[in-house]
């Protein structure tokens, strides 16, 4: 079995044969290795939700196939193994706390297991063994959903997905509209279940830091186009080409590219640093090399 | 945006018919449905139909608009033109099976029927593919004007006409959006018994009621906060007016008024 998903020249068109037609995904051929963290970026508009919506077969490509392991999506639809891959490929969407209707955050949460099959009773002891996981305290259980904080409401949303123990995790801007503090801590619990749980996850985002972060594979798209798949460090080292598409950089690397811009010697960094561990880490190998250096002359 | 609908889809266009006033459309839409109920002969049916295709053809919205805006009614329809095929009284039988028996006069008043409900579809979804709808709320309060004089808040109705239309697209996205987190979720829509049909759209219609609800707040909030009262003395910001081409829409309308009344 070949695992990992796989887009082989997929197209997708808004409302084709109207004045409304929108060709909005064109050729794309990419690979999301399996456990991967991969993150996709690119400008509001470019396609990153259309094409994750792919995964689970809500959208069916207008040709070409995704392949999911080896689940194939076409554009003849996803027939019978439709239940078995959402079940697979579960997608936190943005702004998810929209989705709550339940009376009580356990039976929200609830509802995606029982919808796989799981009894009533099995769905909520399932509830309660998530809750902790996005870090939302027993208690809640039996709070109504529409009581919670916004941070909170999202929590439960995402705990709704995370019952359905999917072994791909797809999170569409996860963190947007949350405070400084919120998103961190969101970003580090998503990190937790990708070292605990073996996850893929495939996160779709506009914070360049996150990207340098967590994730170990990027894929930029650029008006329905690959504009590049890569390593982290692949995908910011073409500092020159990310400014000029307007996506940005980290700020550790902007840092370091605007220290060379300065005067400050490029040899001293043996590698563009993309968080800010690694930067202070570079600055300070750099300077014990110039002093050893200057002790040597 | 949803596709499936198209009754109340406007289709931006530019067409001799979508550059005229909401209100000629409007009022040539109301009186063809006044008109239409005069005719009782093939010489004014024929010109009715004429004048409805002449007007789809100006428009020039592809003719596969106005079919999908038929297929809702399609079984009201045909439903209709059965029982008048099979039930108008009339003398002259054709042919008979059992007691079911069709007459000329029937068939006759069933084609009739049958052509009505064709071309009243077709002009309404003639004015709702050229007009935008929130053009048409403007259309509406403006001929409504003079019931204010007798108290009738017709500007608060414009106001609620205008937002609800405004809001339909935005709505009708919000709820495409519930619906694929649901099914993210393994939740099943229009599939199963009718009961579980019915048990299934909970998910869907509580989200949906819950954000209308925050965003009717947000509005009224904005709306008060830039000193929205009422209607007295507001001017617009969309100005509507009439034009020569209006003018001649009108005549027209008046032309086939008296034609059809004088076939008939
Ligand atoms: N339901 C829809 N109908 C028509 N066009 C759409 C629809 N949803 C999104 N689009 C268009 O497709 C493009 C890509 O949208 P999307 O995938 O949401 O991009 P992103 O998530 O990268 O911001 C945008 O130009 C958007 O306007
Ligand atoms: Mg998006």
């Amino acid at each position: 079995m070949v695992m990992g998903i796989r887009f082989e020249k997929v197209d997708y068109i808004y409302q084709p044969h109207s004045p409304f037609e929108h060709h909005v995904l064109k050729d794309i051929n990419v690979t999301i290795p399996s456990k991967s963290y991969t993150a996709i970026v690119g400008h509001t508009g470019s396609g990153k939700s259309t094409l994750i919506q792919h995964l689970n077969g809500l959208k069916i490509p207008t040709h070409g196939t995704v392949w999911i392991d080896d689940f194939p999506v076409t554009a003849e639809g996803i027939g019978k193994i439709g239940k078995a891959l959402r079940k697979k490929v579960g997608i936190v969407f943005q702004f998810p706390e929209s989705q709550l209707f339940e009376e009580t955050v356990e039976k929200d949460i609830a509802f995606g297991p029982k919808n796989f099959g799981a009894s009533e009773e099995e769905a909520l002891k399932k509830a309660a063994e998530i809750l902790p996981l996005v870090g939302l305290e027993p208690p809640l259980l039996k709070r109504s959903p529409f009581d919670l904080s916004g941070g909170q409401m999202r929590r439960v949303a995402i705990a709704g997905v995370l019952a359905m123990e999917p072994e791909i995790l797809v999170l569409d801007e996860p963190t947007a509209g949350l405070d400084p503090q919120g998103r961190r801590e969101m970003m580090e619990m998503f990190y937790h279940l990708y070292q605990q749980k073996h996850l893929t996850i495939v996160l779709v985002t506009h914070q360049m830091d996150d990207v340098a972060h967590y994730a170990n594979h990027v894929i930029v798209i650029e008006k329905g186009q690959i504009a590049f798949a890569g390593t982290p460090q692949e995908v910011f080292k073409n500092v020159d080409w990310l400014e000029k598409i307007q996506l940005g950089l980290p700020t550790a690397t902007h840092f370091a590219t605007t220290l060379i811009k300065k005067g400050f010697p490029e040899e001293n960094f043996s590698l563009l640093p993309l968080t800010l561990e690694a930067l202070a880490d570079e600055i300070a190998a750099g300077y014990e090399r110039k002093k050893v250096g200057d002790a040597d002359e | 945006m949803n596709n499936k609908l198209v009754i109340g889809q406007y289709l931006p266009l530019d067409s001799f018919i979508h550059r005229l006033d909401p209100r000629t459309k409007l009022l040539g839409a109301f009186a063809f449905v006044g008109i239409i109920f005069f005719a009782d002969s093939w010489q004014s049916y024929a010109l009715l139909s004429l004048f409805v295709l002449l007007g789809m053809m100006i428009s020039s919205v592809p003719i596969r608009y106005f079919l999908r805006g038929i297929r809702p009614l399609l079984f009201l329809i045909l439903f209709t033109t059965c029982l008048q095929l099979l039930f108008a009284p009339g003398q002259t039988i054709l042919f008979k099976i059992g007691f079911i028996k069709v007459t000329e006069e029937g068939l006759i008043q069933a084609a009739f029927i049958f052509i009505r409900f064709l071309l009243i579809i077709f002009m309404s979804t003639l004015l709702t593919l050229t007009t935008m709808p929130l053009a048409i709320a403007d259309g509406l309060e403006s001929l409504m004007r003079p019931l204010a004089k007798i108290k009738v808040p017709v500007h608060e109705i414009a106001l609620i006409l205008s937002i609800a239309l405004r809001f339909v697209p935005t709505l009708m996205e919000e709820a495409d959006k519930i619906k694929d987190a649901q099914m993210a979720r393994g939740a099943t829509f229009g599939e199963g018994k009718l009961k579980d049909q019915m048990k299934a759209i909970v998910p869907l219609l509580i989200p949906l009621f819950i954000n209308a609800i925050d965003r009717a707040e947000e509005l009224a909030t904005a709306m008060t906060a830039r000193g929205y009262k009422d209607g007295q003395g507001r001017t617009k910001y969309r100005e509507i007016s009439y034009g020569r081409n209006d003018l001649y829409v009108l005549l027209a309308f008046i032309g086939l008024t008296g034609a059809v009344l004088w076939l008939s």
